[in-house]
């Protein structure tokens, strides 16, 4: 194997569709103004540079990781949540041994963050950071407690909605993703410039995550589904 | 293709707490990795000229023979078809106040790219940001290597513009190299849609 012919010959992965992200310059988001490149963008086709990235699956989850409400002696104060989902890539295949990263402020909505001045109570027994594999069918579970939405200096009386921050490395450096997932019903939504970001509304609507009632555990916690789509490719190789 | 990709979101100002406070990876090759050590110093820039420094950086190379640790880069180099062994080849880090950071690496080697040609040495960049919607994408090639001149990438890029993807020599200290990303303004570095 090997050989020249054979690097040359790379499935491409998809690009995404119009509407499904975020410009690099959303006004209203006020922090973009002087982050977001003023010129076109140069398309590259993929290369090994690009179909290739960190894979995981060797490396140790500890016991807490994924379970933000054990990492300490006490249990944080909060509404405790179960947060479960697959990742699939957009050809609706499951991506095992995917790295998720999460982070999250409190139920107060303060984060253990030295430059989050909220003047909001930390909680001694919550770190708000957590780490986890998907398994071979893309699964994955979190258990955590709710964050709190908390304000920001953007605009007058901006507050952002509850949220978890995601990382998720898939199997290429081009399908890195990092998110944020939202819950259902929050009022804050419409006010909201990060989310609003996203022009196509029902791409914008998968950040939500969906009350589940079967992972809802009784007497215990309410269970929420958030299932994450990766950029995928094509089947057959392009010859470049 | 069936199902559309989730939205990427800001990373926000406190990626540190989930991200690089117990996760950064400084150095990106061990003491034992073959190939020539080099140190890369990243600084991001804003629209005012500012230093950003509350930007994360991620790196992904390939090792000193131009292979990546992954199973779809199937070349057979040096009659191995497995990577350096101490090889992972990931590398992130926060920007500090002054809006930089360093990666401890070696220079990786020429990889494939499309057409017949070989690519020039060259790392691939990540940026993610509060104020950054959607990481951006950028490469950093070597100063002064024969390579660059016919590498298909650089090749894209309008000549003026291509100076912003060549990190360039420290006089002072061998080894070492800086690399500065510009969001915006008269030195805006390319950035890439993949
Ligand atoms: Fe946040």
């Amino acid at each position: 194997m090997g050989g020249l012919t054979n690097e040359r010959s790379i499935a491409q992965y998809h690009r995404m569709p119009p509407g499904s992200q975020p410009p690099s310059l959303y006004e209203p988001y006020r922090s973009t103004v002087r982050r977001s490149p003023t010129k076109p963008l140069i398309v590259l086709p993929h290369t090994l540079s690009e179909i290739t990235g960190p894979l995981y699956g060797h490396e140790k989850i500890g016991e807490t990781d994924n379970d933000l409400t054990r990492q300490h002696a006490g249990e944080p104060v909060g509404e405790r949540i179960v947060v479960t989902g697959r990742v699939l890539d957009d050809n609706g295949r499951p991506v095992p041994n995917a790295l998720i990263e999460v982070w999250q402020a409190n139920a107060t909505g303060r984060y253990r963050h030295h430059s989050d001045q909220h003047p909001a109570p930390l909680d001694l027994n919550f770190t708000g950071a957590g780490r986890t594999l998907t398994d071979e069918n893309g699964s994955y579970r979190f258990v955590t407690i709710k964050p709190g939405a908390y304000p920001w200096f953007n605009h007058y009386n901006a507050w952002r909605p509850a949220h978890i921050h995601f990382s998720v490395f898939g199997r290429a450096f081009l399908t890195r993703l990092v998110t944020q997932m939202y819950f259902p019903g929050d009022p804050l939504f419409a006010f909201d410039p990060v989310f609003q970001s996203i022009p196509d509304e029902k791409a914008r609507q998968r950040l939500i995550s969906v009350f589940d009632l079967e992972t809802t555990q009784p007497q215990w916690a309410l269970g929420f589904r958030f299932d994450i789509v990766l950029r995928g490719r094509d089947a057959t190789p392009f010859e470049a | 293709m069936d199902l559309v990709p989730t939205p990427s979101q800001t990373a926000g100002p406190y990626f540190h707490l989930g991200l690089t406070e117990t996760r950064s990876v400084k150095c990106i090759a061990d003491p034992q990795t073959k190939g020539e050590r080099i140190w890369l110093t990243c600084r991001v820039i804003d629209g005012h000229g500012a230093p950003v420094n509350d930007a994360m950086i991620e790196i992904w190379q390939a090792d000193a023979e131009g292979k990546y640790n992954h199973p779809d880069d199937a070349q057979d180099k040096a009659g191995e078809t497995t990577v350096d062994p101490a090889w992972f080849g990931f590398g992130r880090m926060p920007t500090a106040e002054d809006g930089s950071c360093e990666f401890e690496t070696i220079k990786p080697g020429r990889v494939p790219g499309s057409g017949k040609v070989l690519q020039a040495p060259h790392l691939n960049v990540a940026i993610f940001a509060r104020g950054v919607l959607k990481q951006l994408y950028t490469r950093a090639y070597f100063g002064g290597d024969p390579a660059n001149s016919e590498d298909p990438v650089i090749a894209l890029v309008p000549p003026p513009r291509r100076q912003t993807l060549i990190a360039q020599p420290d006089a002072l200290r061998p080894g070492h190299w800086s690399f500065d990303i510009h969001f915006q303004g008269e030195q805006e570095t390319v950035f890439f849609d993949v």
